[in-house]
């Protein structure tokens, strides 16, 4: 597969997709652990691809969805955004309910 | 104040006549990460305004301002942090 081919077949294929620096275990940027960190909090489960691992991907990603940074957020197939935008979709309180609107399943909140 | 802020500056306030428009440089706080240069001027952050982004979402908004600093990506401005400030 083209290094496109693997990006499209990662979100057609995941709910909720993450391209990262490092894997949600051990991030290699502030920026990819950020989103990892907001992701477990509201409890969404997602698969991830290290870019690093992968010249190509890396910057296959940003010619795909036509965004020159990483980390990047698909749901449902669509772009979401980077960093920036989870994190101020979360502080703004709008991302829990972005999922449950995507039919995303999230973990019980923590009372 | 290093040049690529001032370029991304300029850039910014010509495109976008910004309300408002803070430009840090956040370079010395990634230095050793990947993507830092010994150079410095690879790592900034913005908050930024402006009317002419009203009607859009986030992530047209981004792609806006990162069209206008594509000079700058591609002369290595690593990574770019985008507050966007709504006014209440």
């Amino acid at each position: 597969m083209s290094a496109q081919e693997t990006i499209k077949n990662a979100i057609d294929t995941n709910d909720v997709m993450l391209f990262m620096k490092g894997t949600p275990v051990f991030p290699q940027c502030g920026f990819s652990s950020t989103v990892t960190q907001i992701l477990n909090y509201i409890g969404v489960e997602y698969n991830s691809l290290n870019v690093l691992e992968d010249q190509d991907i890396r910057q296959g990603i940003k010619d795909f969805s036509n965004w020159p940074t990483i980390p990047q957020l698909y749901v449902k197939g669509e772009f979401v955004g980077g960093c920036d935008i989870v994190k101020d979709m979360f502080e703004q309180g709008e991302l829990r309910e972005f999922f449950e609107e995507n039919g995303i399943e999230l973990a019980a909140a923590e009372e | 104040m290093t040049n690529r802020q001032n370029r991304i500056r300029t850039a910014l306030t010509a495109e976008l006549s910004p309300d408002l428009l803070e430009v840090e440089d956040d370079s010395h706080r990634h230095a050793g990460h990947a993507g830092a240069s010994p150079a410095g001027e690879t790592h900034y952050s913005i908050k930024v305004w402006s009317k002419s982004f009203e009607g859009m979402n986030r992530v047209k908004i981004h792609r806006k301002i990162n069209e206008i600093l594509q000079p700058e990506f591609d002369s290595g401005l690593h990574a770019l942090s985008i507050k966007i400030i709504r006014p209440e």
